[in-house]
């Protein structure tokens, strides 16, 4: 059903990249904000604000797009 | 008022969006599609979600946003864009079908259903043609084909390797632009920016490197841009238009769910504000509408 998440809410920390383990800044960040790591590159997801938490965002599928 | 934005991942648009939404005093609701069920043999969908004034669609999955904004109109609930405009706009031969109806200029195109018929219809067309998936974005498995033997690879390739809607064969003439093309963005009834997307290579999308500057909107350009727009269904959309040396400008496809984080800078234009005072509008509608029942 409907599912809710705090929707403008931001967080500012520092979280370490699960791909190669340097510290990431997350600034001003939202909840499913897309960031990349600035030394390997990947593209991370914020997962959640409260503890601060990413992970590897999805792989590109066929259907992505405008 | 109560807006809800459907999405996946949060990109810059979203950011930008959930922004101007949040300035204009008008209470959110996020609808991550990962999370979302929805119990569709009974009211219960219909009771999740009837608080909503207006949802905006902004899923990075076509599946998920049609299929969402099918379940979300059925119900009653408005959405921009709606579940029909996100079928025509998500698929190139339903998009070049309704601009032809509505007599916007596209260029020329062709569809097959075999790899026989495809190469008769490529050969009668005359190289280059572009062969596009129906389903797709970002310039993603595009092929500009220059003659005979790149045709017969690329169609076998397709029918071997793809899956069955690589058997619809989206065939279009290759229009010699001038190492450039317009990308109109349209709210309404209106077209309120676009830029010229720049690149050496034939493919100019910005997300496959195209360089964005400011495009002005000429009275001509409006008109064709909001024809487009109409023709599939209305909302907000942003226009791929090439420029024809001969024929002029011809409109490419409509994107339903724009990016627009490069236009914003070039155009000077508030993108998302002019988008938030959009949907706020159609959720307005919607208020009155219910008021006056």
């Amino acid at each position: 059903m409907s599912v809710s998440t705090p929707s403008t809410a931001t967080l500012t920390a520092t979280v370490e990249c699960p791909e190669c383990a340097v510290g990431v800044a997350l600034n001003d960040v939202l909840a499913n904000e897309i960031v990349q790591c600035e030394d390997c590159g990947v593209d991370l997801e914020v997962i959640t604000l409260d503890p601060p938490a990413v992970e590897l965002a999805p792989e590109e599928e066929e259907d992505w797009g405008e | 008022m109560r807006i809800g934005i459907l999405h996946s991942r949060i990109r810059a648009e979203e950011k930008l969006l959930l922004q101007a939404l949040n300035d204009r005093g008008l209470e959110i609701e996020r609808l991550d599609d990962r999370r979302l069920i929805f119990e569709i043999s009974n009211g219960q969908a219909a009771e999740a979600y009837q608080h909503l004034d207006v949802v905006l669609e902004r899923s990075i999955n076509h599946s998920r946003a049609l299929y969402t904004l099918r379940i979300l109109n059925n119900l009653g609930i408005p959405t921009v864009n709606t579940a029909d405009v996100a079928d025509v706009c998500g698929n190139k031969l339903l998009t070049t079908n309704a601009l032809t109806a509505a007599s916007v200029p596209t260029p020329v195109t062709r569809v097959a259903y075999t790899p026989e018929s495809a190469l008769q219809a490529i050969e009668e067309m005359g190289y280059p043609v572009v062969l596009k998936p129906a389903v797709g974005s970002w310039g993603r498995l595009l092929s500009k084909i220059n003659d005979r033997d790149a045709a017969e690879a690329v169609l076998e390739h397709k029918e071997i390797l793809g899956t069955y809607h690589h058997s619809i064969f989206y065939i279009q003439e290759y229009v010699d632009k001038p190492e450039r093309d317009i990308r109109a963005f349209v709210v309404g009834d209106e077209t309120i920016a676009a830029i010229y997307r720049t690149s050496p290579h034939w493919i100019t999308n910005t997300s496959r490197g195209g360089q964005s500057s400011n495009c002005p909107v000429t009275p001509e350009l409006n008109d064709l841009c909001v024809r487009a727009a109409q023709a599939v269904g209305g909302g907000i959309v942003a226009i791929d238009v090439v420029e024809d040396r001969h024929r002029g400008p011809l409109v490419l496809e409509v994107n339903y769910t724009m990016e627009f984080r490069n236009s914003i800078e070039p155009t000077g234009v508030d993108i998302p504000g002019c988008m938030a005072d959009y949907v706020a509008a159609v959720g307005r509608a919607r208020r009155d509408l219910d008021r006056a029942a």
